[in-house]
Parts: C-alpha cells; sequence; structure tokens
C-alpha cells in the first residue's frame, strides 16, 4: 500500500481546509446561534435580536457560502496536484 | 373559479406534468434505475436534492412549529441545514468516487463483511420506512383537506402516483420528477409568503420582512410586536427558548449528523459524473434549500401575528371562512370555557379555548391572510409535491436495498441484470404498498418515530461511513460492533422515553443529561464512535486491498463510471 508524497500533501491539506470550515461552521451555529445566544440577544441588527438572527437566518447563509467556499478551495488543490478529471 | 376548482386544476397539470416526465425518462437498466444512468448535471441533481430532501415536514410542518415554539424552533432551522456543510465536506466526494449504488454498499465493501452489509440494509429500510410512511399520511391530509375527499382515498391517489414513476423510472423517473417537484414546491412556498410581507410589512422580501416594522403606521417592529403580544397572552418571549441548551444543542447535532447519513439523500449524490459534481451540487442544493429555510421563519412570525390578532379576544361569531372550514377537519378546536363568546387564546391551559393544529400553520397562512383562490390552490400543489418527491426517493432506497443490496449482493449474485430489474420494480411496488399501508392504518407511534428517523440514522450510517473515510485502520469488528450498539441504544432510548414500550413513559426530569428523546442521537452517535475506535484497537487491521481502496476514493482522479455487475 504505497501513498507517495503528492498523494499525502493533498490529503494533509485537505484536512487543514476541513479543520478551518468545520470551526466556522461549529461558532456561527453551535457557538453564535446556541451557546452564546443570550449574550448576543443584547445586541440588536435592524428588528433582529443578533443571537435570534444567527439561529433563524444567518447560520444558514454562512453554511451555503462555507460549501461553495469549499468547492473552489478544492478545484484549486485538485488543479495544483493533478488530481482533477 | 372557487378554491376547489383551482386545486383540481393546479394539482392536476402538476400531477400530468410527472407522468410525462415518468413516460419520458423509464429506466432501460439497473444503473438508470439505482443512480438515473451516473450522468446527471449538478444543477439538476441540487434541484433533486432539494426536492428529495424538504418533505412533508419542511413544507407543511416547520413554519407551523417555529410559529408555535419561536426561538426553540431553530433547532430545524440550523440542524436540517448544516448537515448539509457534514455532508458535502465529509461524505459525498468521498462517496461518489467509490461508485457503487447504495449506502449498505459502500459499508458492505469498505468493511469487507456481508455482516456489515446485512447490519446496514437493516438500518436503511428501519429509517426509510419510518420515514416514508409520514409522508403518505401528508399526502393523505392535504387531499382530503383541499379536494374534499377522504384520507385513505388521498393515500391511495399518492400511491398510484409514486408507484407509476418510482416503478417505471426508478431513480431516473424520480431524479427529473424531483426537479418539476422543486419548482413547484419553492413557487408555491414563496408566492404567499411574499404576499403576505408585503402586506404587513411593505417588503417583498420575506427575510427581510422578518426584520421590518409593521406596515401598519406605528413604526414597531415585527418582533417586537410579537415578543409583546406573547408575553401578554403568557407565552414565552418569541425570540428567546424555553428549551435547556443542552437539549438544543443535541438536537441540532442530531438533525445534522442525520442528515448527511440519510441514505436516500446520500445517494443521489451518486447519479453525478464526477467528483468534482458532487461537491457542486451539494453546494446548489443546500443553495436551493436554503430558499425555503430562511423564508420558513419569516412565514412562521407573519402567520402567528396574523393568528393572534384575527382571533384573540374577538366573538366567535364574527370568526372568518377559514376558522369554519378547519374546525371541520378538526385540526382546529374552540371550546367556549367561559361563555362569554370570544376566544380566549393564551398559555394558560385552564384558561385557554382554542387548540390550532402547528400543521394548519402554513395550509391555512393564504386563507388567513385573504390570499386569492388560486395561491390557496398553489399550497396544496407544493405541500404533495414536497411529499410526494420524498416518498419517492425513500422507495427506491427501500427497493435498492431489497433487490441490490440482499438479493444481488447476498442471496443470488448469479442473477442476471434483466432480473435483478424486475426483482427491484417488484420491491418498489411492494414498498408502496406497505407505505401506503401504514398511511392509512398510522400505528400511534409514525408521528413519534419519524422525527426519530434522524436519531438512527445519526446513531448508525454517520460515524460508520465517517471513520471508514478518514480512518484508514477502522476494521469490520469496529464498524459492526459501532452500528449495532449505536442503533440498539437509539432503540431503547425512544422505545422507554417516547413510546412508552418499558413500561409507563418517565418524566423529562429523568432523561440522561437533560437530553429529548429527539436528541438522543447525538448520545447514540457519540457512543458508536468511541465504541468503534475502542473495539478496533484490540482486533486486527483491515486488509491491505481495502486500505488502498481508501487511499483511492480520498483521491478525486479516475472516478470510475458508476458499474453494476461486479
Amino acid at each position: 500500500m504505497k501513498q507517495n508524497y503528492s498523494q499525502k500533501a493533498y490529503w494533509n491539506t485537505n484536512l487543514k481546509y476541513l479543520a478551518i470550515l468545520l470551526t466556522v461552521w461549529f461558532l456561527c451555529s453551535y457557538g453564535f446561534g446556541i451557546l452564546l445566544v443570550d449574550q448576543l440577544n443584547q445586541i440588536n441588527l435592524g428588528g433582529f435580536p443578533l443571537g435570534f438572527w444567527f439561529a433563524q437566518q444567518g447560520s444558514i447563509y454562512i453554511f451555503v457560502v462555507l460549501i461553495f467556499v469549499y468547492v473552489r478551495l478544492m478545484n484549486n488543490l485538485d488543479k495544483k496536484y493533478g488530481f482533477d478529471d | 373559479m372557487s378554491v376547489q376548482v383551482w386545486t383540481y386544476l393546479i394539482v392536476g397539470i402538476t400531477f400530468a406534468l410527472y407522468i410525462g416526465i415518468a413516460i419520458w425518462s423509464r429506466a432501460g437498466s439497473t444503473k438508470d434505475f439505482y443512480v438515473a444512468g451516473g450522468g446527471v448535471s449538478p444543477l439538476a441533481n441540487g434541484m433533486a436534492t432539494a426536492a428529495d430532501w424538504m418533505s412533508a415536514a419542511s413544507f407543511i410542518s416547520m413554519a407551523g412549529i417555529i410559529s408555535f415554539t419561536g426561538y426553540d424552533g431553530s433547532v430545524y432551522l440550523m440542524g436540517w441545514t448544516g448537515g448539509y456543510v457534514l455532508l458535502a465536506l465529509l461524505l459525498a466526494p468521498y462517496l461518489r468516487k467509490f461508485g457503487k449504488f447504495t449506502v449498505p454498499d459502500f459499508i458492505g465493501d469498505r468493511y469487507y463483511s456481508d455482516t456489515a452489509r446485512i447490519v446496514a440494509v437493516i438500518c436503511a429500510l428501519l429509517v426509510s420506512f419510518t420515514y416514508v410512511a409520514g409522508q403518505m399520511r401528508g399526502v393523505g391530509v392535504v387531499f382530503s383537506r383541499f379536494l374534499e375527499v377522504d384520507i385513505n382515498t388521498g393515500v391511495i391517489i399518492g400511491m398510484i402516483i409514486v408507484l407509476f414513476y418510482a416503478v417505471l423510472g426508478g431513480m431516473k423517473g424520480i431524479t427529473y420528477t424531483q426537479v418539476a417537484q422543486y419548482c413547484v414546491l419553492i413557487f408555491a412556498f414563496m408566492v404567499p409568503a411574499i404576499f403576505i410581507s408585503i402586506q404587513m410589512t411593505g417588503n417583498p422580501i420575506p427575510q427581510l420582512g422578518m426584520s421590518s416594522t409593521l406596515n401598519d403606521g406605528s413604526d414597531v417592529y415585527l418582533l417586537e410586536k410579537l415578543n409583546g403580544l406573547s408575553t401578554e397572552l403568557g407565552f414565552n418571549e418569541y425570540t428567546s427558548g424555553a428549551k435547556n441548551k443542552v437539549d438544543i444543542f443535541a438536537i441540532t447535532l442530531a438533525l445534522m449528523a442525520g442528515t448527511s447519513g440519510l441514505p436516500h439523500v446520500i445517494v443521489r449524490f451518486f447519479t453525478v459524473k464526477k467528483v468534482k459534481d458532487a461537491r457542486k451540487s451539494a453546494g446548489l442544493a443546500l443553495l436551493l434549500i436554503a430558499i425555503l429555510y430562511t423564508t420558513a421563519p419569516a412565514v412562521a412570525v407573519f402567520a402567528r401575528v396574523n393568528l393572534i390578532e384575527t382571533v384573540s379576544d374577538k366573538p366567535y361569531i364574527s370568526m372568518p371562512e377559514w376558522f369554519k372550514n378547519w374546525e371541520k377537519t378538526g385540526l382546529l378546536t374552540f371550546e367556549d370555557k367561559n361563555q362569554d363568546g370570544n376566544i380566549q387564546y393564551v398559555a394558560d391551559a385552564q384558561i385557554n379555548e382554542l387548540k390550532v393544529d402547528r400543521d394548519i400553520m402554513v395550509l391555512a397562512n393564504p386563507e388567513i391572510a385573504n390570499l386569492p383562490a388560486w395561491v390557496i390552490a398553489l399550497v396544496a400543489a407544493g405541500s404533495l409535491a414536497a411529499a410526494l418527491s420524498t416518498a419517492a426517493g425513500l422507495l427506491l432506497v427501500i427497493s435498492a436495498s431489497v433487490s441490490h443490496d440482499l438479493i444481488k449482493k447476498i442471496f443470488l449474485p448469479t442473477i442476471s441484470e434483466k432480473r435483478e430489474l424486475i426483482a427491484a420494480r417488484l420491491s418498489a411496488v411492494v414498498a408502496v404498498c406497505v407505505a401506503g399501508y401504514f398511511g392509512i392504518n398510522p400505528p400511534g407511534f409514525v408521528a413519534a418515530v419519524v422525527a426519530l428517523a434522524f436519531g438512527l440514522a445519526a446513531a448508525s450510517f454517520f460515524p460508520t461511513i465517517v471513520l471508514g473515510i478518514f480512518y484508514k485502520r477502522m476494521n469490520k469488528e469496529g464498524a459492526i460492533s459501532g452500528m449495532i450498539v449505536g442503533i440498539s441504544l437509539m432503540l431503547f432510548y425512544m422505545a422507554k422515553f417516547k413510546l412508552g414500550w418499558l413500561g409507563e413513559t418517565p418524566p423529562s426530569s429523568q432523561w440522561w443529561f437533560g437530553i429529548s428523546p429527539e436528541g438522543f442521537g447525538t448520545v447514540a452517535m457519540i457512543i458508536n464512535f468511541i465504541v468503534s475506535l475502542l473495539v478496533c484497537q484490540f482486533t486486527a487491521a483491515p486488509p491491505l486491498e481495502v486500505q488502498e481502496m481508501v487511499q483511492n476514493i480520498r483521491i478525486p482522479k479516475g472516478s470510475p463510471e458508476i458499474i453494476s455487475n461486479h
């Protein structure tokens, strides 16, 4: 079971991307939408208490953006290592 | 034209469209039947995934639940969308590269074991059947209210339609009908939302209308007004919750992991050509889903304010037509406890006189807001599209599990492709009949179990698949024991705390760690991870060719054509 250098480097970069993106994923939903919701609700965003906004709107927008960022990053990474097809 | 004529017209046109598509996209091979030939474009797959995913629960129930629970309803919004991030980042690209037909296929091959395959098939059937029964029931309810036929007749009509395109077209037929169903359901959801948003706030975008000031010259923010109304009547403040945080956290996580572990969603990513397309279509699917999911909380707020303003302390005799219509269905009941002829709608159950089923909020919303008849009919067609598209996707998973994973892979490996296709069609027929039976005779626990299908998926598939991709050393002993312990624990907790099969249902104060049965999938999932990792340390590493396979699915290049005879 040989794993060449470029495969390993590709996989490690992928794992790094996942760690960053999933941290954002966690922060905007579990962090701002659940754990810190009471504190953030003290702040108003237009007619929204901020924590409530994260729970019912903001987190969803961020999720969509996260997937498209991931698509972009991975497409570039595939190209860099010649793994795209 | 009356609402009923409009409904017959619009529902009739959409049904004709679905049948037309089914005839045009008949399946000719098992590859067509299981994965739509494997060449679906990312956009078409994104739309199909969105329709597949958004069920009667998303379309009909979700906004209603949020309407009555305010902040606590956020668990569904975050849980049912955040799961797509996990799906896109952790599962879909690798499963596509793997290139087979079903989820048990992956588990059987990755864990080089027919036992693992059978455990996976059982989990898939358990999750899918509980889920599909709820959809058929939803079809029945919509038919009975809008077309004024009996609920059972409604279920049977729904069965015939699904049978027609699922059996004839398989995944290919389902994919293209789902594309059409997405268009119908999103249009049907958005039109009334936009109308009502303009009516109440003057802003045509519901997501913004929700945070705007009211249109009535009072210059009060809509949410502020709703918070005021809620506390006045003794309910919780709308924008803050009543549930404990641990439970909210657990439910959200169980829904997310469950979403990404649902077999009928995962198989959709087997239908695209390349790994790149799988990633992209996950993004498109979530974008298309987000349109509905960011509108639903706005609809919830509009509907809640409208409802309170229409009924609270108003004389019963002055109630509008829709009130009487929904009373007939039994989903709305009024009991004049203090005999003053007015409706007291308050939190205190002793004084409260009005009971509103949460499911009618979306369905009745256009009537409450006095929208034209064709909009009401559109909502009926949209809810049918949502229920039918999900039912079809689930039925395909059930039929593929039986004909492919059990018959072809375990009992009759020599079966010819032609006969496997016949077996697939027959199992789809049987599955529709079983689902229809449960739709007509819903065992009391169906509704309860549908919500728990996510917990079951989170407790079984999610850890096993993720470890199979990200941990090369994971072996069959670990995976099988993890799945069995995870799903049994979830079933036990459901039986004890939700269904009351083990003596009286204990009160919520006895929940483990304060976590409700809906959120328990999170605990069962963590236990699955721990058991898998522990058992794996004490047993032999997987064979070299399996480790090579894992290596291979991590690299996108050269995704195989999906192959059938293998």
